[in-house]
């Protein structure tokens, strides 16, 4: 999570509501993950595989090329990483990074 | 301008629901409160009403199927009883949380087991954390009155949370009273269309209800809730106010008889309340100075309102319709006597349960309750401070 300040209690919609729609983007879930995936950009095909499968949209794609992963939002599940038919992703511990 | 009709406290509370004409109903029929929805389904049958009455498999279900309708933004009502809203227990807190003004009739009843189907406060006293602003009835014409507040009342700007009603089951909700009923139209122009703040079907604003709530905001939406129930008493005088205006009936968190200059009080909710006030006008023309007070709100429960109104007495009995067991005495008790703790001096309180699983309250017993504080006022010593009043040794 970034260091936000949180909001009083004065501050913030009764019971809980969010009242703007669309707003899963502000949460960043890249502070889930313990491993991250890591591409060999040598290896990769440019199949699209991981951008397919990924479930939070964190394959970066430009040109129908793949750029890199954003860490922002990988929750590191390592989908990518069984899915690559290249065997071009690792699963890597962040504590190891 | 009304008129005084004849009707069982359930029928009463029918036709309340009926001149509220809410936009959704959802209920199962449980003993006492069964004759509420049943009469109330004939009126959805006769065209009297435009509710949708959504019939369910569970008190769980009716309780779901509320929230969904008021989330959407309808005016949603239901009705139930003891173990019908134990059923509804996870829900009301979701009610509540989501803060959704649902108006609920509990037709107050004991809690199984042993299985029992008549009058006591077990039911709703249990619900009483439960995020819900609370009253009881004393008679027909207090649970409908109440009923048709209760709506303005949750509704009201700030509050937005769930209420019940409570009416004593068959005491009350099977007794055919005269009442003074409201012209429909009166009850349709004194509720206005109810104007949701956030509701879900509009389109056009789309939001989320009910999200994951953690470590990091649960604590201040709870805050929220604390800070909407001290709205409620504000909003409670107001509707009292504007519904006196309209009926000629006052109404405020509590009533009292004959209490300004006695020396001793009794506390009763509900129909109790009619027999300590008949007492109380009996012992008064023997001239023991002995007043009573009907508390008509439990949540929020009026403390500072209290203090004023008994911090006079030298003793007070408070009457529990209901147990707590473990606990430092009843609900009403344990709520009242850390209300007079605060005051320098504070009349000496004890505590009677009474009328478990509907067995009858006579005039005798509180008479032996007055002749209890008369005791502690000799005396200055309080022998029993919690008694099982009508319990056979």
């Amino acid at each position: 999570m970034s260091a936000k300040k949180l909001k009083g209690w004065k501050e913030i919609p009764i019971g809980g509501m969010i009242l703007e729609a669309g707003n899963s983007a502000e949460y960043e879930t890249g502070g889930w993950r313990t491993f991250r995936p890591v591409m060999d950009m040598e290896a990769c095909k440019n199949c699209l595989f991981c951008w397919i499968f990924c479930p939070d949209s964190a394959i970066i794609v430009e040109n129908e090329k793949i750029k890199g992963i954003d860490l922002k939002y990988c929750k590191g599940c390592g989908i990518c990483a069984e899915e690559c038919p290249a065997g071009a992703i690792k699963m890597v511990e962040e504590a190891k990074l | 301008m009304g008129k005084i009709v004849a009707m069982t406290g359930n029928i009463a509370v029918a036709n309340a629901m009926r001149q509220i004409n809410p936009d959704v109903c959802a209920a199962y029929p449980i003993t006492p409160s069964t004759e509420v929805m049943q009469q109330f389904s004939n009126f959805v049958a006769d065209g009297k009403v435009d509710t949708e009455l959504v019939t369910v498999e569970s008190e769980h279900s009716a309780m779901s199927a509320c929230i969904g309708s008021s989330a959407a933004g309808g005016r949603v009502m239901t009705a139930t009883s003891a173990n019908g809203l134990a059923l509804m227990w996870e829900m009301l807190y979701i009610a509540s949380g989501n803060r959704l003004p649902i108006a609920m009739m509990v037709i107050n009843r004991a809690l199984s087991a042993p299985i029992n189907i008549h009058g006591d406060h077990s039911d709703e006293m249990g619900a009483r954390d439960a995020g819900w602003i609370q009253m009881y009835s004393e008679n027909g014409q207090e649970a409908y009155d109440n009923l048709i507040q209760a709506i303005l009342i949750g509704e009201s700007e700030g509050v937005l949370l769930p209420v019940m009603v409570g009416m004593d089951g068959f005491i009350i909700s099977h007794s055919i009273e005269n009442l003074s009923m409201l012209d429909d139209q009166q009850v349709k122009d004194f509720l206005g269309e109810y104007k949701p703040l956030h509701p879900l079907l509009n389109v056009n604003k789309p939001l989320t209800m009910g999200p994951l709530d953690l470590q990091d905001y649960y604590s201040e939406h709870k805050r929220q809730q604390t800070e909407a129930m001290e709205l409620v008493k504000p909003a409670i005088l107001k509707v009292a106010k504007d519904f006196a205006a309209l009926s000629g009936r006052t109404y405020g968190f509590f009533e009292t008889h004959r209490l300004d200059d006695a020396e001793m009080g009794i506390i009763a909710l509900g129909s109790a309340a009619g027999t300590a006030r008949h007492v109380v006008d009996g012992l008064r023309e023997k001239g023991i100075k002995v007043g009573m007070l009907k508390l008509r709100v439990f949540r929020p429960f009026p403390s500072e309102e209290l203090q004023q109104a008994l911090g006079h007495l030298k003793s007070l009995a408070v009457m529990d319709r209901s147990e707590s067991f473990g606990a430092a005495g009843g609900p009403v008790f344990s709520e009242v006597r850390s209300a007079l703790y605060d005051l320098p001096t504070r009349p000496k309180t004890i505590n009677y349960i009474y009328g478990l699983g509907g067995r009858d309250l006579g005039i005798a017993n509180i008479e032996q309750v007055v002749a209890d504080l008369q005791e502690i006022n000799q005396t200055g010593k309080i022998k029993n401070l919690i008694t099982h009043l009508t319990v056979r040794e």
